[in-house]
């Protein structure tokens, strides 16, 4: 099976008063058809820039300074304008946190929904309405064709984001790019979403980069996860190894200070410090002044070490020997 | 009970946000003899007790109306009917907040602190106004309270932009404490804070919860988060608690139906050994609290639910030592919830 998106050496900048900001930092990673991969970080990690330069939506003082991004073996990267938007929303789709910024409050769902087909299509106007009412319907919202002449604030959070969704997916791209869609949802909506999502790749074929600050939720969705730190990818792999067995000692952070790694009322395990900026970001390893574990060799900044389907950038990796003699033993 | 574990009473508190009518619309109202109850019942009849000491942490979706409550016991709104007494005494008489001793932290340090005032005065203002420290006294209390929280003391000259999200609620911490408060009450205080900066302020609470003596009140969506820092915990749906317990056993061993299902609910990381967790999503949406269902407000979207549920809503009562529920099926929930834990 050949990968439906390759991102090689990704990077993108932000020209400002104060400096050039490495937003984007030389991000790699491919994705298969039908997959879903997190991209996990905390604020300022990038994560959500190498969301949006994937579709190119990166505006001034931001540019998309090197690297590519093939989608079905079309290079994205200097596409013309015109010829990009022929693409977005076609082949590759985003959903976005906040759906009330993503719909038009003057419109109709179903009016956007005819709006997003007939960028791509040429559909009557029943043809679009009756596509438009599957579409809802897909994502679970009840009674859908009475709901195309309802307006976005007729609709609950989870409503919206559902439309916000059908509406990413109406014409099955091949790649969608969903930035924190559940982050402002409740728990019992949030798990209907996800459900329904992990559905959804399964039975059309979509693949998902579902970009996330939350663990747990990538660890119940995507089958590989690729930690961001300051720009770059510090980590990758399948997700359970990853979240049970780290070698970043960034992941590792992330994990143990989870309230649920530690026994109730206890004190949690933190990372020292906060996220660098990332206009004076350290030469070598950017997380370097928060580890534990930092010496002079990690003033360099660290390749990334692939072994099998596991990568890290890192000089001292965690826990290696120890699981990989159990694998080995288990295969 | 004795009264050491009533240092905190809430009485059939309620409360109703109504809309202030105009006269043309008073009049219609009055035309068509509209009988349908005009607002919105955020809160419905909550009684708790709290031992001193002790962190009650208030979980629940949103509109479930747990931050009304903390801002009932906080003395910020008035309830419509009920009472709340801190230490034998009411937090608030005709209207207006009698005491100090309470005292909140906001989810957004950001709305919360006055981009215009230095983060030092803003720390000093509460104690100097009520008393508690001399106007020439405040810097160096306020450098104390600094110290306490972590933060540079040298930094209390600056305004809140110049500083980061997880240092704005240290600072928004310092200013509740420097009013020497016997309760604290934290309306989601890590919610929009980064992982690794959430684990430094829970610490932080943690700490000085314990140096401090505070009785707390910790409100979150965040399960994970209340499971960690509560003692005792209730769970709320549309206004009323539907479950209030011991924090271990009511996540061990939910007894009412909404409880575990919203447990179900949490994605978290597979444990050793473990697939892939799957989780099982809640039917349905939550109802709105302008129009809520009859009877039980979860019966809509419960599993259990019988037509006696719509009919009668299940009073608050104990299910087992220490444990209420507001559920008709709570002992067969707790009795399933017993067998599922023991496997």
């Amino acid at each position: 099976m050949t990968p439906v998106l390759e991102v090689s050496g990704l990077r993108t900048e932000f020209r400002t008063g104060a400096g050039t900001v490495p937003a984007v930092d030389g991000v790699s990673f491919s994705l298969m058809p039908g997959e879903i991969i997190g991209l996990v970080g905390e604020s300022g990690s990038g994560k959500s820039v190498t969301g949006f330069s994937l579709l190119g939506l990166i505006d001034a003082p931001g540019q998309i300074v090197g690297g590519s991004v093939r989608l079905n073996g079309t290079e994205l990267v200097g596409m013309a304008p015109q010829e990009l938007r022929k693409r977005r929303g076609k082949e590759i789709a985003m959903i976005f946190q906040d759906p009330i910024a993503t719909l038009n409050p003057l419109l109709t769902i179903g009016q956007q929904m005819e709006m997003a087909l007939a960028a791509h299509e040429r559909l009557g106007r029943r043809a679009a309405a009756e596509k438009s009412a599957e579409a809802l319907a897909r994502v679970g919202i009840p009674s859908p064709r009475e709901r195309l002449s309802s307006y976005p604030h007729e609709f609950s959070g989870g409503m919206r984001q559902r439309a916000a969704i059908a509406i990413a997916l109406l014409h099955r791209p091949a790649v969608v790019v969903a930035d924190e869609p559940t982050t402002a949802l409740d728990v019992s909506i949030q798990a209907q979403i996800i459900a329904e999502m992990k559905a959804l790749a399964r039975d059309y074929g979509v693949a998902m980069i579902w970009i996330s600050h939350d663990l747990a939720v990538v660890s119940a969705l995507a089958s590989r996860i690729l930690v961001m730190y300051a720009g770059r990818i510090v980590e990758e792999g399948p997700s359970a190894r990853v979240l049970r067995d780290p070698r970043h000692p960034y992941t590792r952070g992330l994990i143990d200070s989870l309230p649920s790694a530690t026994r109730p009322g206890e004190m949690l395990a933190q990372i020292p410090g906060s996220m660098p900026s990332l206009l004076s970001l350290p030469p070598g390893c950017a997380f370097a002044p928060r580890c534990a574990f930092a010496s002079s060799a990690c003033a360099a900044r660290p390749d990334a070490t692939a072994a099998g389907d596991r990568a890290w950038r890192c000089v001292h990796p965690l826990g290696q020997d120890r699981t990989d003699q159990k694998e080995r033993a288990a295969s | 009970m004795k009264p050491r574990d009533q240092y905190l009473k809430v009485e059939g508190v309620s409360k109703i946000f109504s809309p202030r009518l105009n006269l043309g619309e008073k009049i219609a109202r009055t035309l068509t003899r509209s009988a349908a109850p005009l607002g919105l019942q955020a809160v419905s009849d909550v009684s708790l007790r709290l031992p001193r000491g002790q962190t009650l942490g208030l979980v629940g979706e949103s509109g479930c109306g747990k931050s009304t409550l903390g801002r009932l016991l906080a003395g910020i709104h008035e309830p419509s009917s009920g009472e709340v007494r801190l230490d034998g005494l009411p937090v608030m008489e005709h209207g207006k907040k009698t005491t100090t001793a309470v005292q909140t932290v906001f989810q957004d340090p950001f709305a919360s602190l006055d981009p215009r005032m230095k983060v030092g005065d803003a720390v000093a203002e509460g104690p100097v106004l009520h008393g508690l420290v001399a106007p020439a006294r405040a810097q160096s209390y306020v450098e104390g309270w600094f110290r306490r929280v972590g933060l540079d003391p040298s930094l209390s000259h600056r305004y809140p932009h110049q500083f980061s999200g997880g240092q704005r609620q240290r600072i928004a911490i310092a200013r509740a404490l420097a009013m020497q408060p016997k309760l604290l009450i934290c309306d989601e205080p890590v919610a929009s804070l980064d992982v690794s900066i959430q684990a430094q302020v829970i610490n932080l609470f943690l700490e000085l919860r314990r140096e401090l003596e505070l009785t707390c009140v910790f409100i979150s969506h965040d399960l994970s988060v209340v499971r960690h820092v509560s003692d005792r915990v209730a769970v709320m749906y549309l206004g009323r608690i539907v479950e209030l317990g011991e924090t271990a056993q009511v996540f061990d061993r939910p007894a009412h139906p909404y409880t575990a299902a919203l447990l179900d609910s949490v994605p978290r990381i597979a444990a050793e050994g473990e697939a892939l967790v799957e989780f099982k999503p809640i039917e349905g949406e939550i109802p709105s609290p302008l129009n809520p269902p009859p009877g039980c407000h979860f019966a809509p979207r419960c599993p259990r639910a019988t037509a006696r549920c719509t009919a009668e809503a299940p009073p608050l009562a104990p299910v087992a030592p220490a444990r209420e529920a507001a559920c008709h099926f709570a002992p067969d929930q707790l009795r399933e919830a017993a067998t599922r834990h023991v496997a």
